[in-house]
């Protein structure tokens, strides 16, 4: 709670592209957001991260609009997501890429078609630009040689960089990467890291990273927003971060078994469950 | 005593949110059609999955339920010297009945439980929740298409299934047990109303195919994104089609055929 | 898009075979080719009794189809049949004194409209009606009849 104020208080030097104010979100009875604010800043590369359970992929389905806040907005450019007709927010989508988890990709179509699936679908393009664009977008992430290959031919690693080629087609404004390091061989996700910071600087877009890996994360992350419990417990800079008083911050960031995210799930005192059932 | 009124309660909500959703798909689904129409690349390839795919298994088996009725219509009609008549009774009944039913059944296990695989599976993989990302409306780029492919295929099929099924009454009756060729198929060019009996038949089938492409692809559009899931909806697809298909066959026919 | 020659060429074998079906069972297998709907006129005939007549029940002359029963009523004055015959118009010169019968076809088989040429010079046209009828016969009746006269005969 203190964190909120002490981010409240700063000052925000750049534009934000996505503004979270008051949001709400709740999935049956359980409350997953509780009144948050938010912002990404434009240009840069900001971390949501948070431990598992804390609704860091919903938040990006709530910014790309495909779940709605039950009280609260979001702004994304201007635009409140809620509140767009589908058309407008189809619009809004063409210009937000995420990268899915498991990437996503389309399993019917080879690698090509499935970074010229974006192309196809919004574009009137004729096909030998549409050939050139997927070779470049591929070539980007390092996949140019696996273009004929199928989906269930990639290795995990690859499947999600032709995700991103994908992702990139329409030269987006802002990229969400979903948990992009999950499951990775350190290589691969090192050939990660390197690739959304290079995207992020050399196509000018604002990156929004949910993940909780530390290390990769700390390294690319220019802010970094920690989720726990609905709330936001700590914003900073990775160096403010690392040095935050929160006890909640730091035991997520050192990974401590035990603190105020407790080793045990709720439950009765362990004396009395154990002798009151005797008894 | 209140818990199973309450679960009983329960039970309805869900039934009537999961009938309420279903019909809201198909209105969306139908409302995507005529755009979906404009992509013909893509019926096409459903078209292929969906019909060329199930046309083996349809033929062959509209062959051999043509060669038994042949066999067993014969059997029952030389007790009444009406043996003639032969040809009139299996086309009849493979016109107006198993052609749509049966095909209907078979079409609902080859192609109505892959749809709902194909579409759980894209589901639970998160590619359908992609294509949203990118902008992709999933009903008009992967539901329509496959719905139509559906309701054009049933019908074809289901006059193949009739027509070899005749072939093979006729295979039976004139080649095996010698009856006359020519009366063969006077016989059928005098008795069976093409209105009466073909059409209707044709208007079975499409509302069959109908139906089986709207559970099948709801069933794995509403499938809960786990593979276990994606089991049980395909499951679900098989019960809920042959169910849908007998039950309305009922209705259709006394409908059609009161006179 | 990944679509080969292969799918193209399946799709188009398919949807030629489903039609090819269609098309055999409407020729070969009904009564599509001597099925002109509409293209005919209609003449009225009435019978004390049609039996087992139903509508589409066929309608011939001299052994060959010339059209169908295409509706059955009550007059409810006189307590007959009347029964509207369509004749497909290439039969359009039947002679006005046309008589019509029911006969059965087989001893169980089903009943038709046997049509019998008058002399008359006119023709036959849309609303005219039949004058001589010969009613269906019913088999209970003739049965009755026949063990009727039998006793007569003993006594």
């Amino acid at each position: 709670m203190t964190a909120g104020i002490e981010y409240k208080n700063r000052e925000q030097p750049e534009r934000s592209l996505v503004k979270v104010r008051q949001m709400t979100f709740r999935r049956g009875s359980r409350t997953i957001f509780d009144e948050i604010d938010l912002d990404i800043p434009v240009g840069k590369v900001t971390a949501i991260m948070g431990p598992s359970g804390t609704g860091k992929t919903t938040l990006l389905r709530l910014i790309g609009g495909q779940l709605r806040p039950d009280s609260g907005t979001i702004h994304v450019d201007g635009d409140n997501v809620s509140e767009l007709s589908r058309r407008s927010l189809f619009k809004l989508r063409k210009r937000m890429g995420m990268l899915f988890q498991s990437g996503a990709l389309l399993t019917d179509l080879s690698v090509f078609d499935n970074v010229a699936f974006p192309l196809r679908e919004h574009t009137d393009l004729p096909e030998t630009i549409i050939h050139h664009l997927v070779l470049m977008k591929l070539n980007s992430v390092g996949l140019r040689g696996a273009y004929r290959l199928m989906p269930n031919e990639l290795s995990g690693g690859m499947a999600r960089r032709v995700a991103l080629a994908r992702t990139i087609a329409l030269d987006p404004m802002m990229i969400m990467y979903d948990e992009p390091f999950a499951g990775q061989d350190p290589i691969s996700m090192g050939v990660l890291v390197k690739l959304i910071k290079l995207l992020n600087a050399t196509l000018d877009m604002t990156s929004i990273v949910v993940s909780h890996d530390i290390h990769e994360t700390t390294s690319i992350a220019d802010y970094i927003y920690i989720l726990s419990e609905g709330k936001v417990v700590g914003f900073g800079t990775p160096q403010e971060i690392e040095e935050s008083e929160s006890a909640q911050v730091q035991q997520f960031m050192q990974g401590l078994a035990d603190g105020p995210v407790p080793f045990h799930y709720p439950a009765p005192d362990f004396k009395t469950e154990l002798f009151g059932l005797g008894g | 005593m209140n818990t199973w009124i309450q679960q009983l309660g329960q039970a309805g909500i869900r039934f009537f949110q999961r009938v309420g959703r279903a019909f809201l798909f198909l209105i969306k689904v139908l409302m995507s059609v005529p755009a979906s129409l404009l992509r013909f690349n893509l019926l096409v390839q459903q078209l292929y999955y969906v019909g060329v795919l199930s046309m083996l298994i349809i033929v062959v088996s509209g062959l051999f339920v043509g060669m038994v009725l042949g066999l067993q219509g014969y059997n029952t009609l030389v007790d009444f010297g009406a043996e003639e008549s032969l040809s009139v009774m299996v086309a009849l009944s493979l016109v107006r009945e198993l052609g749509p039913v049966v095909a209907g059944l078979l079409f609902a296990g080859r192609a109505g439980s892959a749809l709902t695989a194909e579409i759980g599976l894209m589901k639970s993989t998160e590619q359908l929740s992609g294509m949203e990302m990118m902008a992709v409306d999933p009903v008009s780029r992967v539901i329509a298409p496959r719905f139509l492919a559906g309701l054009i295929s049933m019908p074809l099929l289901a006059a193949m299934f009739s027509a070899v099924g005749v072939l093979g009454g006729y295979f039976v009756g004139v080649g095996l047990l010698g009856l006359d060729d020519g009366a063969f198929w006077s016989q059928l060019q005098s008795k069976v109303d093409f209105q009466g009996d073909i059409l209707n038949g044709v208007i079975k089938s499409i509302v069959f195919g109908l139906v089986i492409s709207w559970i099948a692809l709801f069933e794995g559009y509403d499938t809960v994104p786990t593979s276990e899931g994606v089991g049980r909806a395909t499951t679900r697809t098989v019960v809920h089609s042959a169910l849908a298909i007998l039950g309305l066959d009922f209705i259709l026919t006394a409908l059609m055929f009161d006179e | 898009m990944r679509q080969t020659k292969a799918v193209e060429i399946g799709v188009g074998l398919f949807v030629a075979a489903g039609l090819i079906a269609l098309f055999v069972m409407a020729i070969k297998m009904s009564n599509f080719s001597s099925f002109d709907n509409g293209a005919g006129y209609d003449v009225t005939a009435r019978f004390d009794n049609i039996g087992g007549l139903k509508e589409r029940s066929p309608v011939s002359m001299a052994g060959v189809k010339v059209g169908q029963v295409s509706s059955i009523a009550l007059d409810s004055q006189t307590y007959e049949a009347v029964v509207t015959l369509t004749i497909n118009s290439q039969y359009a010169a039947l002679p006005l004194d046309t008589s019509a019968s029911i006969f059965t076809a087989g001893l169980l088989g089903e009943q038709y409209i046997a049509l019998e040429p008058g002399g008359e010079e006119t023709y036959l046209a849309n609303g005219s009606e039949l004058q001589l009828t010969q009613s269906a016969l019913v088999l209970e009746q003739l049965i009755g009849q026949f063990l009727f006269n039998a006793g007569g005969d003993d006594e």
